[in-house]
């Protein structure tokens, strides 16, 4: 027997609303969630996907949550969906409690459930899914994977989506195998007739053409880093597995294959190397640097903790290398498939005895691709690492982002390498002297000269010409040197960006990387409240003179971020010198990405709280 | 100060080789090992076989870890460029190095500490990469930069210095080298020059992972009675497999031994191992016979040295790769950037 569409009255709301895909493992369910995201986006509504999964390849349930915004709001919203898509038994219970109150279950009520599963607040739509495919397939693998179209199908007609923009993502899908196009078309439409015939269509959650995407692209920052890698020039990737970074080493193999084979020889301008360990991977990357080519690793937190020896080493024998981290839930093995951005201190202070080290922190794949690409010319002109701060919402989730740009002029900025021909012709080099008083000393590729220019690189002390020396002085003088050289790193990172409120305000917030999107939201949100915030974004470390500006101008400046202590915070007050009791601690670090209403609703009671004190 | 140059006199009469060189312009500063180190003997072994191959100093790389093995490389070839990196991780850094320039040399000196304790991981995987560099482990079996304590290829039963018994077993690096893939193994001992010299210049030349596990008496930690690395044991234990001598088209390199049975072997870069066997039987291209011919000879107390097994025809980890024939470090924006319109085919892709 079917169950009907209960008549209470649901949601009503027009591009706006957030669908969540309950998965069951194996069941292919993931091409068809991510089909419908991109028929969102086809119709021109910007939409944001996230996927949510356990640290598990078969087993566990999995969702997909696709928040479906207008406005542009591409952070996660928070709360409940809207629409649920209960495929998964095994979280039944958890999936129909979630639902905001007035909305919508989609579920296969090929087998009768007891009416204690459902809410009364909430609008049940049953389509006997297993029915429907079952009567048109009898091989179990076409059942299985056709009942997830014939489900997009109903959704389609359910949420008045255009059907040929689906069609349209199935001939571009199998593209070279056309033959499976048309099964799909057809049970696209199975699952939409019977919506149509048996359903009111449309629900009060509906879809209509717009321009909200405009010329942008969606894709995954962890793909927009190693794309980024590639016009940076990096020629070495030495790297370990480890989630949620292993996509972006896979994306840069198949980035090379396309880009950089050699036409006329079919030879390779790159050697990519799934090293034994995270200290092989970073070793690799120190030795190819040292010896002149561009060269990355791709890791998260516990591939940094296994690194810090190698990074100390590459800091004071000053050798470039990029370490992109995608970060995720720490310590130990932590949440290995949430996010987090808990990596902060553990980079910027890598390794020991006294180190800074120069991070780059991106806050969507557009920014991905740009700071990748720049970290290795920064690399070289400060012969020292630098870090690439993804997280995992940046880096596996795909995301509307700007269309990535290139100048055809620019030329990769290899630093300060003296040549054979500058050593033929009598340049005095010394392998550690800071001749341009900015920290930064010549160096040398090996080979490149028979007499002159070879010096021996070393994680002991020397002087600056690179003799081994235990002296005080000489030992001084080069750390002095180094933080000469990281004063410099803050003239060349990208510098905060400051969006002033409409109205003067002692309020300020800093925020930086994924938890862009949301800040953004939520600053519009307290806006409409009444509460008014100058907002920083910070993208990198060291921070220059605008961050220490920024927190001046203000009585309390918001820090906004991903990890438990306020790492940012910490380092904000560590090396700007400020009085802690001005920068008020804003943490979210539950795993789930930072949201809009988080942060206005922790923004709003501190302000609430300020205005009964004062 | 720990930095101790040597004086730049060259006596007028010094051999040259064909690039006008003589020994000391293959020479570094004065080394600070204890005197009577077996590692300065291998380091003028490295100097003369550079020297006879009339290899520019300057497109040889050192590489090395930590140890008093790693600090070896400071006092010889001082117009190369070396790298003493972090403990145990020389393989790592030198696979770096060779994927960024293919046409250097790349030297790795390592000690038995370095890597077949704390570096054994990446001792095993540069292995059977097959990296085209030359790897030797300077093996005294003992711990001498901190005074002493046993390695993980002290014989299971010697005795240290302080009396103490080492109750582990041994790792053997040369089993383990033959057994993950490498293409040229030997074994030879410091205080052999006549051996240790053509084995270094045929590793030079190996285009592929050349290991040389090279017993290196510690004169100050492992000298003593009881030990199985002094030279008293070594040399008394030593079982040489073959002699070799190297041809390179130049006149050929005198050695002290007496000519037995003659096999050649053509390398791939045209030059000639020409081995004295001592053994008829052994064969250096059975990897599998090596195995078992050490291990017997190991049951029987026997050291084996000499050139163990060696793959005429070695692929390296550049071959592996596919990687185009100029270096890495060499290519431009041409060869590596795609550019603005491939640039904006992907951004049309992603829509």
């Amino acid at each position: 027997m079917l169950q009907v569409v209960d008549r209470i009255e649901g949601l009503q709301r027009v591009n706006d609303f957030v669908v969540k895909f309950a998965n069951v493992n194996g069941s292919g369910s993931a091409s068809a969630n991510a089909l419908f995201a991109k028929a969102v986006l086809r119709m021109g509504i910007a939409a944001t996907p996230r996927n949510i999964f356990p640290s598990n390849i078969q087993g566990l349930p999995t969702w997909y949550e696709v928040r479906i915004s207008d406005a542009g709001y591409l952070g996660a919203r928070g709360g409940g969906p809207d629409l649920m898509v209960a495929m998964n038994p095994q979280t039944w219970d958890q999936d129909v409690r979630g639902i905001e109150p007035g909305g919508y279950l989609f579920y296969d009520n090929t087998k009768p459930m007891p009416e204690s599963k459902f809410r009364s607040d909430v609008v049940t739509i049953g389509v006997p899914l297993t029915r429907i495919t079952n009567a048109a397939y009898s091989n179990p693998r076409q059942r299985q994977l056709f009942k997830n179209i014939v489900g997009l199908g109903a959704l389609s007609a359910l949420l008045d989506i255009d059907p040929t923009v689906i069609e349209q993502l199935f001939s571009e899908q199998f593209k070279g195998k056309d033959t499976l196009i048309q099964p799909n078309i057809k049970a696209l439409h199975m699952g939409r007739d019977w919506a149509q015939a048996n359903l009111q269509c449309p629900i009060g959650l509906t879809l209509r053409k717009s321009e909200s995407v405009g010329d942008r692209i969606f894709i995954d920052g962890n793909a927009a880093a190693a794309l980024g890698a590639v016009y940076g020039g990096a020629t070495v990737c030495a790297w370990y597995p480890i989630t949620p970074s292993s996509s972006l080493a896979e994306a840069f193999a198949s980035y090379c294959a396309r880009m950089r084979v050699d036409k006329a020889t079919g030879k390779n301008n790159f050697a990519i190397v799934q090293a034994e360990d995270e200290l092989a991977s970073i070793g690799m990357v120190i030795g190819a640097a040292w010896n002149g080519a561009r060269a990355f690793t791709a890791t998260s937190g516990p591939g940094i903790s296994l690194m810090q020896e190698f990074i100390g080493l590459a800091y004071f024998a000053e050798i470039p290398a990029v370490i992109m981290d995608v970060q995720r839930s720490g310590p130990s093995t932590g949440m290995p498939t949430r996010t987090q951005q808990t990596d902060l201190t553990i980079c910027a202070y890598a390794s020991h005895g006294d180190t800074k080290h120069v991070l780059l922190i991106p806050e969507d794949p557009y920014e991905c691709f740009e700071f990748s690409a720049l970290s290795f010319d920064l690399a070289d002109r400060l012969q020292t690492p630098i870090f690439v701060m993804l997280d995992l919402e940046i880096g596996m989730n795909e995301r509307l982002t700007k269309p990535f740009v290139w100048d055809d002029s620019r030329k990769m900025d290899r630093g300060k390498v003296m040549t054979t021909e500058e050593l033929e012709a009598g340049a005095k080099f010394g392998r550690y002297l800071d001749v341009d008083d900015d920290g930064i000393a010549y160096r040398t590729y090996p080979g490149t000269h028979p007499t002159k220019g070879a010096f021996f690189t070393r994680g002991t002390s020397k002087d600056r010409m690179a003799r081994y020396s235990e002296e005080g002085a000489d030992y001084q003088e080069n750390m002095e040197r180094l933080l000469k050289k990281h004063r410099t790193a803050a003239t060349l990172v990208p510098a905060a960006i400051e969006t002033k409120a409409a109205r003067p305000t002692k309020f300020g917030a800093i925020y930086f990387g994924s938890t862009s999107p949301a800040m953004s939201e939520a600053d519009e949100q307290l806006t409409a409240e009444g509460v008014s915030l100058d907002l920083l974004r910070l993208r990198a470390f060291p921070f220059g003179p605008e961050v220490e500006a920024f927190i001046e101008a203000h009585d309390t400046v918001f820090v906004v971020e991903q990890n438990r202590d306020g790492q940012m915070r910490s380092m904000l007050i560590n090396e700007l010198e400020i009085n802690p009791k001005k920068l008020a601690k804003i943490v979210h670090y539950d795993g789930t990405p930072i949201t809009a209403r988080f942060i206005a609703g922790a923004i709003g009671q501190y302000v609430n709280i300020d205005k009964v004190v004062s | 100060m720990t930095f101790i140059p040597k004086p730049k006199l060259h006596h007028p009469d010094l051999q040259k080789n064909a690039l006008g060189l003589t020994r000391r312009d293959y020479e570094g500063p004065v080394s600070t090992l204890c005197a009577g180190c077996g590692h300065d003997s291998i380091s003028a072994a490295i100097v003369k076989a550079c020297f006879e191959l009339d290899i520019e100093p300057h497109r040889v790389a050192k590489m090395s870890g930590i140890g008093c093995s790693s600090k070896t490389p400071t006092y010889f070839l001082g117009a190369s460029h070396g790298f003493n990196s972090v403990h145990g991780r020389m393989p790592s850094v030198a696979t770096g190095a060779n994927l960024a320039n293919k046409d250097l040399i790349y030297l790795g000196v390592s000690g038995d500490g370095d890597s077949a304790s704390i570096g054994i991981g990446q001792f095993a995987h540069a292995m059977r990469r097959g990296v085209n560099m030359v790897y030797i482990v300077e093996n005294n079996g003992v711990y001498g930069l901190t005074k002493g304590q046993f390695s993980a290829t002290s014989d299971k039963g010697a005795k240290s210095k302080r009396g103490v018994v080492n109750s582990d077993e041994a790792i053997d690096l040369v089993g383990m080298a033959l057994q993950l893939g490498a293409t040229f193994v030997a074994r030879s001992f410091s205080g052999d020059k006549g051996q240790l010299v053509p084995l270094i210049e045929a590793a030079l030349q190996h285009k592929g992972i050349a290991f040389i596990d090279c017993l290196s008496p510690c004169v100050a930690f492992n000298n003593h009675e009881g030990s199985t690395k002094s030279f008293d044991y070594v040399r008394e234990h030593n079982e040489a497999l073959n002699a070799l001598d190297v041809i390179t088209g130049r006149p050929e390199i005198t050695v002290d031994y007496a000519p037995g049975t003659l096999e050649m072997v053509m390398q791939h870069d045209g030059s000639v191992l020409q081995l004295r066997k001592l053994h008829q039987s052994y064969d250096v291209h059975d990897r599998v016979a090596a195995l078992t011919y050490m291990q017997e000879r190991a049951a029987a107390g026997e050291i084996v040295t000499g050139l163990l097994y060696v793959d005429p025809n070695p692929r390296d980890l550049h071959a592996h790769l596919k990687t185009v024939d100029k270096p890495l470090n060499a290519l431009d924006e041409m060869a590596l950037v795609p550019g603005a319109r491939a640039l904006d085919r992907i951004n049309a892709g992603l829509r």
